[in-house]
């Protein structure tokens, strides 16, 4: 019983950060229709800036006990820097690779974001070197024993500031005009731009808001788990789009939802005697879910016309 | 060009298969003289132009094969390593558990034809295996399109390496070791030949032209009695036998197998290859192929050019991949074969500009190339 609520807590835990993944996905595909595959990516760029900017301040703060005292204030700034710099890069994907394709053949695009991807990942490896590296403690780690169930302060960091950001999220597109704009432009391309809706904006802003958020994800990633390392993107990018497939691709509660379960069930697999085939399993759902529901758990359905 | 150009008496029947078997005997014989001299040319590093080559021709059936999924019946299979893993782990395990030991048994290697048969039907048996693969695979398509059918099928993928990665039988993630070095030159641009010439009779077939149908507008497909579903399963069986083929040829080619060698990153290589030749372009799959195998291996060199501490060859690959889908992004040869845009005689009808099909979700032709 104890393992079935440390594997439960772990999994939620994972499961929030997945959460901050499948958002990015779940709009930037609910408005172009675009798997965008470097989105996993961003998230290892959010991680690495936030490694090298934790030993930034980690330098500044030499003669105040170094960055393993560091404070809420030193961490949020880190945060908001690396915040920035996944939002500028996620601006520029949009403007210079996937804004020329936006009237191609999706599958260029879906080759482009596969190249951005490449890019990414190899580019890392050769730009931070292939050998994982070890995220600076930017927060004093607390350990909680309640009856058997181990936590730390970090998992509890990480839930709170998922949940603020999701909420914060869920705001922006439901409660802004640039929401509204959102939905507009997801729900019809063509009539919300002769509403006088500026699309090319929306969409720029988009990619800004959803890599924002996979920064926020790697940072979170680092901070729980402490290694990081150019291709630490390709599998939680994967179940995090596993994650919102399931729960309905355009949906912000949905993507929630989804990365919740997708990071429970891992965190389950990955604690049981089947654990080696922890990464099959997200796929397997995905499968199973697009045969049985494919518009997910709070999807709309979408019928085809002639 | 094709035999659909010509009047369908019994006559011009029988001289086809004719044609076809002398062919055949040209290529076997062609085959066989190449690759008993191939190996002595006197270039120096003669070894590891060979190995690149032979790799080459690899690459050469995983494109072609999959340009009949993703160029011909336009549907977007992004799974095509795991039905290489498929072949190559079937046909591995009966060479290297059953056949092998059994010519050890029986006299050793002194058999070179009896060698070859059983490798032979290892690889036929690896082919069939993937091929079944690819029927299971083939039925989500039913239901899929696009993006959806991709990401499905690069799930089945990995979920296929995942298993393989579980079966403690054939090495588990220490990989196999040991798998007899059987493949040869010979065999492998045997059925890099055998795959294009399937592909080519194909497209001029009944189901060739049916592949078409499903590919520029199923829904119309449907409507003129086309079985969409059969037709999409069938480009998935065939098309995973060959990659099943070309998976036993590389296992027998390294003599080792390993899970990692058949990740996504596999798929998405030979992807490239399909869209950088022109998806459906059969000849583009080929040249493409060939001419990325190398050029992969010669961006090896630019470390040292450059004097550099790490090996930026696959950031230049991500680059030159970019740079292609926003400059020429229906390929080199878009859906033409490399003799369409070949300076031609003045008596044919010119293709009609306009054939290359737009509006289409998945395929990659753009508006005509001037």
């Amino acid at each position: 019983m104890e393992t079935f609520f440390q594997n439960l807590l772990n999994g939620i835990a994972l499961g929030a950060i997945y959460a901050l993944i499948a958002l990015g996905y779940t709009m930037v595909y609910g408005i172009l229709k675009l798997i965008n595959f470097a989105h996993g990516d961003v998230f290892m760029l959010g991680s690495f800036v936030g490694f090298y900017a934790g030993g930034w301040a980690g330098r500044l703060l030499e003669g105040k006990g170094g960055v393993a005292n560091a404070s809420w204030f030193t961490f949020s700034v880190i945060l908001v820097v690396s915040m920035v710099v996944c939002a500028a890069f996620g601006y520029l994907c949009e403007r210079i690779a996937y804004r020329p394709l936006r009237d191609a053949p999706r599958i260029a695009s879906l080759i482009t974001a596969i190249g951005i991807s490449f890019f990414l990942e190899y580019g890392g490896q050769f730009v931070f070197g292939p050998d994982p590296k070890f995220f600076p403690r930017l927060l004093e780690k607390k350990i909680f024993n309640f009856a058997g169930v181990t936590t730390t302060s970090y998992q509890l960091i990480v839930l709170v500031v998922a949940l603020i950001f999701l909420v914060a999220l869920q705001f922006i597109v439901y409660g802004t005009k640039f929401g509204r704009a959102m939905r507009a432009v997801s729900f019809n391309f063509e009539t919300a731009s002769l509403m006088g809706i500026p699309t090319d904006r929306v969409i720029s802003l988009t990619f800004v808001l959803g890599s924002a958020l996979a920064a926020v994800g790697g940072m979170l990633w680092g901070l729980t788990y402490a290694k990081i390392d150019p291709l630490m993107g390709l599998m939680p990018g994967l179940k995090a789009f596993v994650a919102a497939v399931l729960g309905g691709i355009g949906s912000v509660p949905g993507a929630a939802v989804g990365g919740l379960i997708i990071g429970v069930v891992d965190s389950f697999v990955g604690g049981s005697q089947f654990s080696t085939y922890r990464d099959g399993i997200a796929f397997l759902i995905l499968i199973l879910i697009l045969l049985f529901k494919p518009s997910g758990l709070f999807g709309r359905t979408t019928t085809e016309k002639v | 060009m094709g035999p659909a150009a010509q009047p369908s008496g019994s006559g011009s029947r029988q001289r086809w298969w004719i044609r076809d078997a002398i062919g055949l005997a040209v290529v076997i014989i062609l085959l066989a003289i190449v690759s008993s001299t191939i190996e002595r040319i006197p270039i120096p590093g003669m070894a590891y132009y060979f190995r690149i080559i032979v790799l080459a021709g690899i690459n050469v059936i995983l494109a072609v094969s999959l340009n009949i999924i993703n160029g011909h019946a336009g549907q977007f299979s992004l799974g095509h390593a795991g039905f290489m893993a498929v072949g190559a782990y079937t046909s591995a395990f009966f060479t290297f558990f059953y056949f092998n030991p059994y010519l050890i048994a029986h006299g050793g290697d002194s058999s070179p034809v009896l060698q070859n048969a059983l490798f032979l039907v290892a690889l036929l048996i690896g082919g069939l295996a993937a091929a079944v693969a690819g029927y299971i695979v083939g039925i989500p398509s039913l239901r899929l399109r696009g993006d959806y059918l991709a990401v499905v099928t690069l799930g089945f993928g990995e979920i296929i390496r995942v298993i393989v990665l579980n079966i403690d039988k054939v090495g588990a993630a220490r990989g196999l070791a040991g798998i007899p070095n059987w493949s040869s030159f010979f065999w492998v641009y045997f059925f890099a030949w055998l795959t294009a010439f399937v592909s080519f009779r194909l497209v001029r077939s009944k189901i060739g032209r049916a592949f078409f149908s499903v590919r520029e507008d199923e829904i119309a497909a449907e409507a003129m009695g086309i079985n969409t579903t059969r037709y999409k399963v069938q480009a998935f069986v065939l098309g995973s036998f060959f990659a099943g083929i070309a998976g036993g040829l590389l296992a027998h080619y390294l003599a080792y197998l390993n899970p990692s060698m058949f990740t996504f990153i596999r798929s998405i290589e030979v992807v490239v290859m399909v869209v950088l030749g022109g998806m459906g372009s059969i000849s583009g799959a080929v040249i493409a192929a060939i001419g990325l195998t190398f050029l992969l291996e010669q961006l090896r060199n630019v470390k040292d050019w450059l004097h550099l501490s790490s090996d930026p060859r696959m950031v230049i690959y991500a680059l030159l991949l970019i740079g292609l889908m926003l400059t020429r992004r229906q390929g080199i040869l878009g859906r033409k074969e490399i003799w369409d845009v070949m300076p031609r005689r003045k008596d044919v009808i010119p293709e009609k500009p306009d054939e290359e099909g737009e509006g289409k979700l998945d395929d990659t032709s753009g508006p005509p190339v001037q």
